[in-house]
């Protein structure tokens, strides 16, 4: 929706250099470009982004405030808040529509949709996907799926409430709550869009990246960022489809009188049909997508920032190999940890003690790459461009969300702490911050390539800190909550005497979120305005080695002029001892750089290294490099 | 030149609305000044609420920011005119302000520590809860260890290594040595914690029953939104139950033909004696709904169709929770913990912890589940004897085998 009207009023330039003539829609709407896909993706993403946190806002002051009237809240939302209350319906349906948006819309779509789109062809050297086609409908499903999600909103049962997980009976049961009607049908028709849409996506990163490489670019001299989408793509592959599966047979027991997920019910004294299905079945098929879609949500923002902190380090990033085969390693293992959601599900209790094995194993990975971070920024010379900032903040971010984590992933602690605030406070700061982070620091990063203008950085500069010390603000508190036996998802806090005493807590948190809120006026300003009126970016802002700082800053569909660069070296050669610059882009061959080659970068070709020698014993004083 | 359109435009508006805010508010002083004499206080509620008020406090900040924002660029343009290098060094700052995260953070991590941890849930009133304690303070000092260190790190390594232009980064791509440890400590740590988790886990839910010590039996059914509880009665067992069977008078779908459950007894609270183990029989009636019981580390989701067993020993009475806890009101409650519908925030009950004998005493006086209206529905013969409010257990032991006889002699 958005897309249409930003980009109408500039439509007048880049008429000289189209191959072919590129009316408005064939260039703003049905585009089949990857740049332009991408920014039609972050930009819905961003929309749906704002949108779910208006959401959020709305149930905090409702938890905040629980006896207090609100007015305003009843001039917009009408009966659902009648004499400016939220309702307990409609508060659950607020949290179940943040919940969906920002981990499906926000985090998966937003996130891979506009990196991997933006970034793959241009880092690996290719002219656009695989099949552009392909990537226009992934993005208009993806836009349909946004607007019938949306759209429960304005029918008369309301948006589905029974949790973003939507388990069954509650969402499948339409009589157990106003929810799951109607607003439920539309939660279900708008998932499978969506799946169809990233599952689009995914096939054709996966091939672009496997096929479409430039002369030079192996696997090996791939910059963690590719390696990171790539790997996200499979993740949604082979997940995703488990999830329509699922979403496929909730659709045949709400509509169609099956029994995959009821028996045994009564609801009142109404006995349904229902017999021999299982809730947990349900819960099986959902978390084995789920529990890798947190790993979609957070490997992108890995990638992004690790090349965020190696080019705003001005170091290699430490470590490739062992950053590589630890998102490998958490590929691998996303699969099979999913029954750690279901503890204390009824699941036998055997298979809880399986997957707690495997739980804490994936800590290990993650472990090492917040070390190799942490090396990564040893010894460096930090430029603190507001996207590294954001990166630095990923990091803690992710430190002190991953290790809440291990508490989690306990199974004897998970008991008491299972849908308690502690789970809400921890998968907040991996996903709703430390994602959220790397998603902003992409934004930061590669702004000037997407729009071909500079952001504002010291607006930049106050959106990171109010937003980072607000995050904290908001989600370290909450801990607290859930160690004292609060559960998530109550509508209010008063009905319990050992919660008041939590009340001030929530009014507090409540104003750090509004506080967050407000910071994103500033990135949202910076954003729309930069797009138009932003200092035109120069052709390689941040003296990155990636490829994509070669293709010309004006777009082009091709994305290169002439020939596709070839590659010649790993992206991370950043301030390498005897090179008078502190980069060396990736397109510039060994050759040129003589006096700075290791014989590490030859690997093994004989002739090179041959050469190598003979021109150092000709240049003895290159010995002495600084 | 945009500078000067600025200065005439901008800030003259700015200084306008600025004023005006001032002159607003100094008229509210003058009110509540005036009211002073009258009444005691101004109401500024109506104030609060209405959204223009925080629209416009918004929008005074956003000015605020854009003044401040336009004051650097001139003080940056003034020092680029002047041949002078750049005027603010944000490396510097930003180094500088992560130093001073970090020191803030960690106080702030320290005060959360003592002040909310001060608050939570006392010890665990359980004999498994105490393992799960253990379990908890031990992942806690680690993490916690792990948190304080990587931050420090972190931030001071963002502090120390900020931008310089003399300086060079050290190419260090990669050390296997370092890798290798790193991968290979925190391996060792998490097993330590997978172990310990494992076998905590494993002595919770896989437990040989004692046969002179048998749990007692507990049924407890959820719905939206609350919850039932059923005693097993004398024989210690909790009869069978059949959804289909649900009826207005028959809300938990008894099944009456099943011997155990005649004399079956419900309850409004559930209380249980102390020291001794209890084997909790969980179902639902309608949706998921999650038992939670958090003083004594108990949680496990209620799931239509399905029977799911928790046994736990609670170690301390109410009383003697009251005194630890030094709240004369103190009460162990269960709750729901599972998203189940608009009354999900109020599905409670009580727990008494009470010594065996008043456990005794009170058992005695609870009714059964079986009245005369499901004797008839059953098709079973009248009621033998009242036992109404016998405190006598023997006396209900005996009522308990009267019912079982009719039932063999039917």
């Amino acid at each position: 929706m958005s897309t249409i009207a930003l980009h109408d009023e500039h439509n007048h330039d880049h008429a000289d250099h189209g191959h072919h003539k590129e009316t408005l829609i064939s260039k703003y709407i049905f585009s089949m470009d990857h740049k332009m896909i991408a920014k039609q993706f972050l930009i819905t993403g961003i929309i749906m982004a704002v949108i779910a946190m208006g959401l959020s806002i709305l149930f905090r002051i409702q938890l905040a405030w629980p006896d207090k009237n609100f007015p305003f809240l009843e001039t917009f939302l009408g009966k659902w808040a009648e004499g400016g209350r939220i309702k307990p319906d409609f508060y659950l349906a607020l949290v179940t529509i943040h919940g969906t948006i920002m981990v499906f819309f926000v985090l998966t779509a937003g996130l891979s949709g506009t990196f991997s789109n933006l970034l793959i062809p241009l880092q690996v050297g290719a002219r656009d996907m695989a099949s552009p086609f392909l990537n226009m409908l992934s993005y208009w499903f993806f836009f349909l799926a946004c607007v019938v999600m949306m759209s429960s909103f304005f029918i008369q049962t309301g948006p589905a409430s029974g949790g973003w997980t939507v388990y069954p009976p509650l969402s499948v049961v339409a009589k157990a709550m106003p929810g799951s009607g109607l607003g439920m049908t539309l939660w279900l028709v708008s998932m499978v869009l969506f799946v169809a849409s990233s599952l689009m996506g995914g096939i054709n990163y996966v091939s672009t990246i496997l096929n479409m490489r430039t002369k030079g670019m192996d696997l090996w001299k791939m910059p963690l960022t590719i390696w990171a989408f790539f790997l996200t793509a499979i993740l949604g592959i082979l997940s995703f489809p488990v999830l329509v599966a699922g979403v496929v047979l909730m659709v045949f027991d709400r509509s169609f009188g099956t029994s995959f997920y009821l028996s045994d019910i009564v609801i009142g004294t109404d006995i349904l049909p229902n017999e021999g299905g299982s809730p947990i079945l349900w819960q099986h098929l959902f978390w084995f997508l789920g529990h890798p879609e947190v790993y979609i949500v957070i490997m992108p923002a890995l990638g992004i920032s690790s090349e965020v902190i190696s080019v705003n380090s001005r170091k290699p990033i430490f470590g490739y190999h062992a950053m590589v085969y630890s998102l490998i390693g958490i590929t691998v293992l996303s699969f099979i940890v999913w029954g750690h959601h279901m503890f204390v599900t009824g699941m036998n209790p055997l298979l809880g003690g399986v997957f707690m094995i495997t739980t804490l194993i994936i800590a290990v990975p993650s472990a090492v790459k917040t070390f190799n971070y942490l090396a990564t920024l040893w010894r460096g010379n930090i430029r603190f461009t507001p996207a590294m900032l954001f990166a630095i903040g990923l990091v803690s971010f992710f430190i002190s969300g991953g290790l809440t984590g291990i508490f989690l992933g306990n199974a004897s602690l998970d008991i008491n702490l299972h849908d308690t605030y502690f789970v809400v406070a921890h998968f907040h700061l991996v996903m709703g911050s430390a994602a959220i982070f790397g998603m902003l620091a992409g934004v930061y990063h590669w702004f000037p390539k997407m729009f071909g203008k500079m952001m504002n950085a010291k607006l930049g500069y106050l959106h990171f800190w109010l937003t980072f010390i607000a995050a904290y603000l908001v989600f370290f508190p909450l801990h607290f909550l859930g160690l004292d036996g609060v559960p998530r998802r109550y509508y209010a806090f008063t009905e319990f005497e050992f919660m008041k005493k939590w009340l001030t807590v929530n009014v507090f948190v409540t104003w750090a979120a509004i506080m967050a809120a407000l910071a994103q006026v500033a990135f949202l300003f910076n954003f729309f305005y930069s797009i138009f009126k932003g200092k035109v970016s120069p052709q390689n802002p941040w003296e990155a080695n990636t490829l994509e700082w070669t293709a010309p800053v004006e777009h082009l569909h091709g994305n290169w002029p002439g020939e596709i660069p070839t590659v010649y070296r790993w992206p991370y050669d950043y301030s390498k001892p005897g090179h008078d610059a502190d980069f060396i882009p990736q397109t510039v061959p060994f050759s040129q750089t003589m006096s700075s080659n290791l014989p590490h970068d030859f690997e093994g070709n004989e002739e090179a290294e041959k050469i190598q020698q003979e021109w150092e014993l000709a240049n003895p004083v290159a010995e002495n490099k600084g | 030149m945009s500078l000067r359109k600025f200065i005439t435009n901008k800030t003259t508006a700015a200084l306008a609305v600025l004023i005006t805010a001032f002159a607003n508010t100094s008229v509210f002083a003058q009110d509540a000044a005036a009211g002073a004499a009258a009444a005691p206080k101004v109401d500024m509620g109506e104030i609060y609420k209405s959204v223009i008020f925080y629209v416009l406090a918004f929008l005074a900040v956003c000015l605020f920011i854009a003044i401040i924002g336009k004051a650097i660029r001139v003080y940056e343009l003034s020092r680029e005119a002047q041949g002078k290098p750049v005027g603010i060094n944000w490396n510097r700052i930003h180094a500088s302000l992560f130093a001073l995260f970090l020191v803030v953070g960690l106080y702030g991590v320290y005060w959360e520590y003592t002040v909310h941890g001060a608050m939570l849930l006392p010890d665990a009133a359980s004999e498994h809860g105490k393992k799960i304690d253990k379990m908890f303070n031990l992942t806690l000092i680690i993490t916690t260890i792990v948190f304080v260190v990587t931050h420090i790190l972190l931030f001071g390594f963002s502090y120390i290594y900020k931008y310089s232009a003399k300086r060079k980064a050290y190419y260090y791509p990669h050390n296997n040595t370092i890798e290798k440890i790193w991968t290979i400590i925190p391996a060792l740590v998490l097993t330590v914690l997978v172990l310990m988790g494992f076998l905590t886990w494993r002595s919770i839910f896989f437990k040989t029953e004692d046969p002179k010590n048998k749990p007692l039996q507990i049924e407890v059914t959820s719905e939206q939104f609350k919850w039932s509880i059923r005693y097993p009665g004398a024989d210690g067992i909790v009869g069978a139950k059949n959804y289909k069977l649900t009826t207005a008078t028959n809300p938990l779908g008894i099944d009456f033909k099943d011997l155990n459950s005649r004399d079956d007894e419900m309850a409004d609270e559930m209380v249980i004696p102390v020291g001794k183990p209890v084997k909790l029989i969980l179902t639902s009636k309608d949706v998921i709904h999650s038992f939670y019981m958090p003083h004594f580390r108990v949680q496990l989701n209620t799931v239509p169709g399905m029977r799911v067993f928790f046994e736990f020993t609670p170690t301390k009475t109410t009383a003697e929770m009251q005194q630890e806890t030094n709240d004369p009101n103190f009460k162990y409650l269960f709750y729901c913990a599972k998203i189940c519908g608009s009354g999900h925030y109020n599905m409670q009950k009580v727990v008494r912890v009470v010594s065996e004998a008043e456990y005794k005493t009170w058992i005695a006086e609870q009714k059964t589940y079986l009245n005369d209206d499901l004797r008839k529905q059953f098709n079973l013969p009248g009621a033998p004897a009242p036992v109404k409010s016998v405190a006598d257990s023997a006396a209900k032991d005996s009522a308990a085998v009267k019912t079982n006889q009719m039932a063999l002699n039917k």
